[in-house]
Formats: C-alpha cells, sequence, structure tokens
C-alpha cells in the first residue's frame, strides 16, 4: 500500500511539471502579448518597451518559466492586468464557483438517482421512455441557448432580473427577501448546469441497476421469499450505487473548475471567467497558475478515484 | 423509513424550493432608488488614473478623482477642476501656471495641494511605473511647486496639446508616498477628490460608490452609482429590461426596439473617431492621388452607413469627427460619382483595354488586397460592400480578415499591405502629428507613408499654437488639403447611442428653495457630463 501511495505520488509530481512546461510553452507561443498591441497614437513606442522590461517580458522564455515557479512560491506573483495577487485573485472566486457547482452537483444527484432508480424499476414503462427521451434531449441542448431562452422566458414572464449572483436594487427587502434573491439567482444557472450531469448520471444509474439486478444473489433472495420492494431496493441499490460513489473522485477537478459559458452567460464571477478574460488578455502569470492548479485537482481527483475503488470494492488490491 | 421513500425526499424538496421562489420573483414590488446603475462588459482593472487604461477603470475613475483641468461641454475649450484658474506664457519655453483651488478634501478628509500633483507627475515620468501615459509629458522640462496652491510646468518648446494632460486624475501623495504604486491596494481601494467616493468593489460583479458630501462643487444628488459587470452585452440588454440595470450602449440594429420601451430615453452622439480605408502610399499603384479620389467617388459611402450602421453614421470629408471645432464643414465629403471616377482613373491611365472589365495599364491589370482585423464585424461588412463597389469600377479587390496581434505585425507595422480598413479613435485634441506627420512614417502611425510638406508644416504649426481660433484655421487648413490628397478614403463616424431610463432629470435649487427638474440632455462630451446634478424624483415629472 505505502510502496503504492509513494509510486503515484512522484508520478503525480513528474506529470505536473510536464503539463506546466507544455502549457507555458503553449500560451507564450500563442500570437499576442500582454502589452495590449494598441493603436492608440498617444502611446510612444518607447513606454511599451519599459513596459515589457518592468514585466520581464524582455527576457528568453525558459528563464520567464524559472521566473514565474519562484515568484508563484514566494507569494510575489502579481497579475498583468490589475497588479494584485494571482493567488488572491484567485481564491476570492474559488466560494462563488463552489456555491454554483455544489448546488448544480446536489441538484443532479438527488434528481438523477432517483430516476434512474425508477426508470431501470419499470424498464420499457411509459415513464421510462419519457425519462430516456428527456435524457437525450437534456444531453442534445446546447447549454448556453438554453440558458439564453430560459432568460428571455423568465424575463417576459416574471419581470425579474436574472443575472448576477443578487439583484441590485433591494431596497425594502427583509432577511428572507434577500435569502430568496440569492436563491432565485442561483437556482437558474445551477439547474441548467446540471441538465447535462442530470441526463448522464440517471443513465448511468438505471443501467448499473439493470446489470445488478440480473446477478444471481439477487435471484437467491427472490426464491428465499424476501419481498420484490425489498430485494430491489435494499440488496439491489446498494449495490448498483457503489461505482457511483467512485465518480465522486472525478467530480473534485469539476468542482473548482467552473464553466466558462455559464458563468459569462449568468454574469456569474467565477473561476472560468476569471481563466478566459486571463487568456483573452494574455494575463500570464494568472493562466499559468489556475491551469497548474486545475492540474493538479485533476489529477488528486484520480487519485481520490482510485482509492474509493478499492474502498468500494473489497476486491481491488493495492500493492 | 423505507429506502424507496427516502428517494422521492430530494425531488420533491427541490421542487417545493423552486415553487416557492417563482412565487417569490413573481410578486416583487416596484421601486424606484436615487441611484444609477451602469453595466460594463469588463471589470476594471487599476482605479488609479495613472495606471487605467481600459475604459471600465476609466470610467470609475472619472468618478472618484478630479484633474487640474477638464474639457467643456463642447470639448473645445477647458474649465478648471481642482486648478480654479491657469495662466500661459507663451514663448521658446512656455510655462502654464495653475491657481489650485483652496480648501479641496480627498476622501479621508487630508486637504489637497500642489504636492500632490507633483507627486502625481513624477509618479508618471517614473520608469518603474506601468503607465503609458508618460508620452503626454515627454516634452515637460520641469514641474515645479510654487506654493502650496501654485503649480508651474516649463516646456521644452510649445506644444499646445501638453494643456489638455493636465485633465489626468491626480492621486494623493499622504497615501501612496510609500507604497508600491504598481501593486499598492490603493488601486482598489482609491481615495480621491471627486464627486463620488469609493466604497466596494467585488470583483467582475460590481463596483459602488456613493455621493461624496464634502465634494469643492457641492454634493451630487445621486446617492450612489453601482457600476455593474456583465460580459454578454446582448444580455444586459434583459437586465436593461427588469430594470436591473439604468442604462445601455444601444447598438444600431438594437435601435428599432429600444426605442419602443416606454420607460427609456435614447440619446445619440457621433463618435470621437472615424472609420476609413488606408492606402499604402508606398505601392505605386496608390502613388497617383487621381486613383484614390476616384477610389473614394467609386465607394458609395451612404449606403455603406445604410446597410452596416443601419443609418446610425456620418460620412465624413477629413481626418476629425464631425460635431468637433476643428471640423471643416466647407470641405464637403465627395459624392458618390462611379462616372467621375471612372474618368479620373482614365485620366491616370487605367483603362480597360482588354474587355475583361478589369481596368488595366501597359498590360497590368489593377488588382490588389484589402485587409483588415477580425473580431471587428462593422469593418469585415465595410470591407464586403466596397469589394463589390470598386469590382464596378473595375478593380480586382481581394479582401482578408486577419487576426489583430498578427494584422498589426506583420502587415500593418511592417507597411506589407496594400489597402487596409481601420479606425481611429481620437482625443479631443485635434493634434494628429503622429498619425500624419512625415517623419512618424519610420517608426510612428503614419503607416500608409502620407508625406505632403505643407501638412507637414501646419501639423507642426498647430501644436505650438495655443489660441483655440488660430488652431481652427490651421486644422480646417490641414482636413482642406488631406481632402484633396484622400490618402485615406474616410468613410464615416460612428453614431453613438445610449439608453437611458427615463426616471432620470437634471435638478437644480430654485431661488426659494425649490426643486427645478430638466430633461437629461447629450452633451458633445457625452451623456454623463451633468453626472453630480442628476437626480431621481419619487414622483414621475418626465414625459418620454
Amino acid at each position: 500500500m505505502t510502496s503504492f501511495l509513494l509510486r503515484r505520488i512522484l508520478q503525480m509530481f513528474i506529470t505536473l511539471i510536464g503539463i506546466s512546461i507544455i502549457s507555458w510553452l503553449i500560451i507564450t507561443t500563442a500570437p499576442g502579448g500582454p502589452i495590449s498591441l494598441t493603436m492608440d497614437p498617444k502611446i510612444s513606442p518607447k513606454i511599451i518597451e519599459q513596459m515589457m522590461k518592468n514585466y520581464d517580458l524582455d527576457k528568453p522564455v525558459y528563464q520567464q518559466y524559472f521566473l514565474w515557479i519562484k515568484k508563484l512560491f514566494t507569494g510575489r506573483l502579481y497579475s498583468f492586468k490589475d497588479g494584485r495577487p494571482v493567488l488572491e485573485k484567485i481564491w476570492e472566486r474559488i466560494g462563488n464557483t463552489l456555491l454554483l457547482n455544489l448546488v448544480a452537483m446536489t441538484i443532479i444527484f438527488s434528481l438523477a438517482i432517483p430516476l434512474g432508480v425508477f426508470s431501470a424499476r419499470k424498464q420499457y414503462s411509459m415513464m421510462d421512455r419519457l425519462t430516456t427521451f428527456g435524457v437525450f434531449l437534456g444531453l442534445s441542448i446546447p447549454g448556453f441557448w438554453l440558458a439564453y431562452l430560459i432568460i428571455l422566458g423568465t424575463v417576459e414572464l416574471f419581470g425579474y432580473p436574472v443575472l448576477g449572483m443578487r439583484s441590485f436594487v433591494t431596497e425594502g427587502f427583509g432577511a428572507g427577501e434577500i435569502v430568496m434573491d440569492r436563491i432565485w439567482h442561483l437556482l437558474l444557472p445551477a439547474m441548467i448546469m446540471a441538465i447535462h450531469g442530470l441526463a448522464g448520471l440517471s443513465r448511468y444509474t438505471r443501467s448499473s441497476m439493470l446489470e445488478v439486478i440480473r446477478q444471481d444473489y439477487i435471484r437467491t433472495a427472490k426464491a428465499k421469499g424476501v419481498p420484490e420492494e425489498t430485494v430491489y431496493y435494499k440488496h439491489g441499490l446498494r449495490n448498483a450505487l457503489l461505482p457511483i460513489v467512485t465518480l465522486f473522485g472525478f467530480l473534485i477537478p469539476g468542482l473548482i473548475g467552473g464553466s466558462i459559458i455559464m458563468e459569462s452567460v449568468f454574469a456569474w464571477p467565477g473561476i472560468g471567467r476569471l481563466a478566459y478574460q486571463a487568456v483573452l488578455a494574455r494575463d500570464y502569470p494568472v493562466v499559468m497558475t489556475i491551469n497548474t492548479i486545475t492540474a493538479v485537482l485533476v489529477l488528486l481527483g484520480n487519485f481520490i478515484a482510485d482509492l474509493l475503488y478499492g474502498v468500494a470494492d473489497p476486491r481491488i488490491r493495492y500493492q | 423509513m423505507k429506502i424507496k421513500t427516502l428517494l422521492f425526499i430530494p425531488p420533491i424538496l427541490f421542487l417545493i424550493i423552486l415553487g416557492v421562489n417563482l412565487l417569490f420573483v413573481s410578486q416583487r414590488p416596484p421601486q424606484k432608488v436615487n441611484q444609477l446603475i451602469m453595466s460594463s462588459i469588463g471589470d476594471a482593472s487599476f482605479l488609479n488614473p495613472i495606471l487605467a487604461q481600459d475604459s471600465a477603470s476609466s470610467d470609475i475613475n472619472s468618478f472618484v478623482f478630479n484633474g487640474l483641468i477638464k474639457y467643456d461641454r463642447d470639448l473645445q475649450d477647458f474649465v478648471g477642476e481642482l486648478a480654479e484658474s491657469w495662466k500661459i506664457k507663451a514663448g521658446e519655453k512656455p510655462e502654464i501656471t495653475f491657481f489650485l483651488r483652496k480648501g479641496v478634501l480627498w476622501h479621508d478628509g487630508k486637504e489637497f495641494t500642489a504636492h500632490d500633483v507633483k507627486f502625481t507627475y513624477d509618479k508618471i515620468m517614473d520608469e518603474k511605473t506601468n503607465t503609458v501615459r508618460r508620452s503626454d509629458y515627454e516634452l515637460v522640462e520641469k514641474a515645479e511647486v510654487l506654493d502650496p496652491y501654485t503649480f508651474r510646468v516649463t516646456y521644452r518648446q510649445p506644444f499646445s496639446p501638453g494643456l489638455g494632460t493636465w485633465g489626468m486624475g491626480i492621486i494623493p501623495k499622504h497615501l501612496l508616498e510609500k507604497e508600491d504604486i504598481n501593486t499598492t491596494p490603493f488601486n482598489r481601494r482609491p481615495v480621491g477628490t471627486g464627486p463620488f467616493r469609493f466604497v466596494e468593489w467585488v470583483t467582475d460583479e460590481k463596483i459602488v460608490v456613493e455621493a461624496n458630501p464634502t465634494y469643492f462643487h457641492g454634493k451630487p444628488h445621486l446617492d450612489r452609482i453601482i457600476y455593474r459587470i456583465i460580459p454578454e452585452v446582448s444580455l444586459s440588454e434583459m437586465e436593461l429590461l427588469t430594470k436591473g440595470v439604468d442604462s445601455y450602449g444601444v447598438s444600431p440594429h438594437q435601435f428599432r426596439r429600444m426605442s419602443e420601451i416606454d420607460f427609456l430615453k435614447i440619446y445619440s452622439q457621433p463618435a470621437l473617431g472615424y472609420t476609413y480605408i488606408g492606402y499604402n502610399l508606398k505601392n505605386p499603384l496608390f502613388q497617383d492621388r487621381r486613383v484614390r479620389q476616384a477610389f473614394t467617388h467609386a465607394v458609395n459611402r451612404e449606403e455603406i452607413v445604410q446597410y452596416v450602421l443601419y443609418g446610425f453614421g456620418k460620412v465624413i470629408s477629413g481626418p476629425f469627427p464631425s460635431h468637433l471645432w476643428y471640423y471643416n464643414p466647407n470641405v464637403k465629403p465627395f459624392p458618390y460619382d462611379p462616372q467621375k471616377a471612372r474618368a479620373l482613373m482614365a485620366e491616370a491611365g487605367w483603362k480597360d483595354g482588354d474587355g475583361d472589365g478589369i481596368l488595366d495599364k501597359d498590360g497590368k491589370p489593377f488588382r490588389f488586397k484589402l485587409i483588415t482585423n477580425s473580431g471587428n464585424d462593422v469593418r469585415r461588412d465595410v470591407g464586403v460592400l466596397v469589394q463589390r463597389q470598386l469590382r464596378e469600377l473595375g478593380v480586382d479587390v481581394t479582401f482578408e480578415v486577419y487576426e489583430w496581434s498578427v494584422f498589426l505585425k506583420n502587415f500593418i507595422n511592417a507597411k506589407h499591405f496594400d489597402a487596409c480598413i481601420l479606425g481611429w479613435g481620437l482625443s479631443p485634441d485635434p493634434d494628429d502629428y503622429q498619425i500624419w506627420h512625415s517623419s512618424q512614417i519610420e517608426k510612428g502611425f503614419n503607416f500608409v507613408s502620407y508625406k505632403n510638406p505643407e501638412v507637414d508644416r501646419l501639423l507642426e504649426e498647430g501644436r505650438k499654437e495655443y489660441d483655440v481660433e488660430k488652431r481652427k484655421q490651421i486644422y480646417w487648413r490641414i482636413h482642406e488639403r488631406m481632402a484633396e490628397d484622400q490618402p485615406y478614403t474616410f468613410l464615416f463616424s460612428p453614431i453613438g447611442m445610449s439608453a437611458l431610463q427615463n426616471k432620470f432629470v437634471l435638478v437644480e435649487d430654485g431661488p426659494s428653495g425649490q426643486k427645478i427638474y430638466q430633461p437629461i440632455k447629450i452633451e458633445k462630451a457625452g451623456l454623463m457630463y451633468d453626472l453630480t446634478r442628476w437626480y431621481v424624483p419619487t414622483k414621475t415629472v418626465m414625459e418620454k
């Protein structure tokens, strides 16, 4: 077990360095640069040169890479765009993205598992067919398009602000109303973000459930005379949910990762938007740091998923 | 409890929360608050006028900070802000002496003095400061504090556009003296002297400023301004409809829809800039003036404005925005005249000798490549129309679009192009030295390589002359010459439009203490010129 852990950690570390070098190369060789190529006749080329120097952009690419690492670990890494510490910029958004993703995730799990279980129970019934149809519809509708439609619809119906994390004209609101307002602004984007996951996970539950109830031990339980309901929901469901537990590991990067499209559409100040804007502005320190954090989370998520397999299924052993 | 029942609980809970919430949003009471909510697609970067480059930061900085002077409402002359008055001593080395307003307080209560002005200047000139403003002050020889309320700058040579640069926001010395200007927390919670003081900035969500009770022109009438960040332009229109924002920049295609909304009023004004076709004058094809004139005659600019901008643009005849004092109204835009264009081409030796529909000279057909940058739909559409219109004249144009940085580096700066579609955004000062003077061909912005000794001389005179009336004569003359030379085909100034909720009025205290309301007007200096007098009365007093 210990040797397995050590090996995995070493592997992750090497992968991480590889990822950071490759992304550094890709980012810095992309056309354009952080010092805006403006066509402003009031700015002389001399000033631009001086600014490149202030940002260390006149140094060779490999030196810039080491400078980035050094600054990251000494806490002196500042964004080109607004001169703020990069980690502070990322930190202040993690909460927002986490909130949105947690709500979306809760919606996914609380709706998908019942949906999958019930449609497996009544396979090929009217309800199963309907959910199948709904699920494929959900999978194939582009999220941003649906978001636009829903925003248009709710504005038409309720005339209530939709964008952002809260309403801005809240004079005369009590505490309850403020909470309701926050929930409203959270529910819409979370629901739309949940649709894809909902569709996927409910299918997954359904097929896992169908597989389990064809197992021998289910037949045995039935033959023993255990009531049908108990066999299904107790013996069947528990085993069917095992593979789903391992999915949690893969969800970790998704929780922090943020969605560029939904965050932009709903004006949600999260990580996805920060990353996107940083890419557009060629804000190398921010892009690189977010990249690295995401890479760490993906690697960690895979690692945890591996471990969870072992917890959920005692047949798996690590050597 | 049975597992089956447990499975039902989360979906039902979800539906209950959703239902209660929908009930709540459908019963919101209407509100009218004495505040302005604006929106921007991008967040601010530096709430520090010497570092800011983006429009969001500049907007907020204009609420929080003051310059020594500012443009008047017609963008022609200056009025005092932190400087009560100023004196210009002309000569070989002109001096501008600013006499500062006394008793002006920073938002933290300290008094503003000439030392703050000197500090601001020194910070801009410091090479370690990441500012692009330094170019504005390159001709300053020295800046000195004569006493706490008098500040003097001496220029190395006469430079009239220099006066306008003192509209730069002044930053407080006592708060920034010991800070690293590029990374100081001040840049996120600024302290200025302006009409509004900073309250909070929630990254990528909102920036809030409130009325400054100690403002030297009196406390603004609005309680606060909320500046929201909404990255999708089309969706901020939705917020306008639900009154989650009060003002909105209207695109031409939205005009009709917006003008039908009863609680909005739409204001329009030509923009400070223009779009043009620039010809590379190093290319022998374009060296003959008659060819360029013919092109301008052959391009139907009215049609372009009609189709590309839905009519919201103004055809211009020279290098200036048409609504400002230095635009020469006597120079009329070339009319659309294909006959004349063909005649001019023939005069220049271009005839369709082989009957293939393409003009040629010495056996060579007139063929060139027109380029522009991607991401600008207006320029792309203009290009397509121009391509067709020049084809009618008998010129074979290929039209290509490149990514901005590639476009600038490989084509424009390398002067490796035939003709390009671009636009200039200008400042209110007419000095276009960097764009047109022949000394700017090598490293400046005169990438079309325009060279006219008379224009060179006039440009030099223009930036030496401090008298507005004399400057006007100079720039009118430049306008005439350039209209003849047509180094660009000057296309149009777009007309900018803003929608504003009609609950806002201009307020004034009447003689017996009552409030007098007037509708808000758009000035040449912009819709928000009188922002400190904006107000939302509790009852509706203005009709649409």
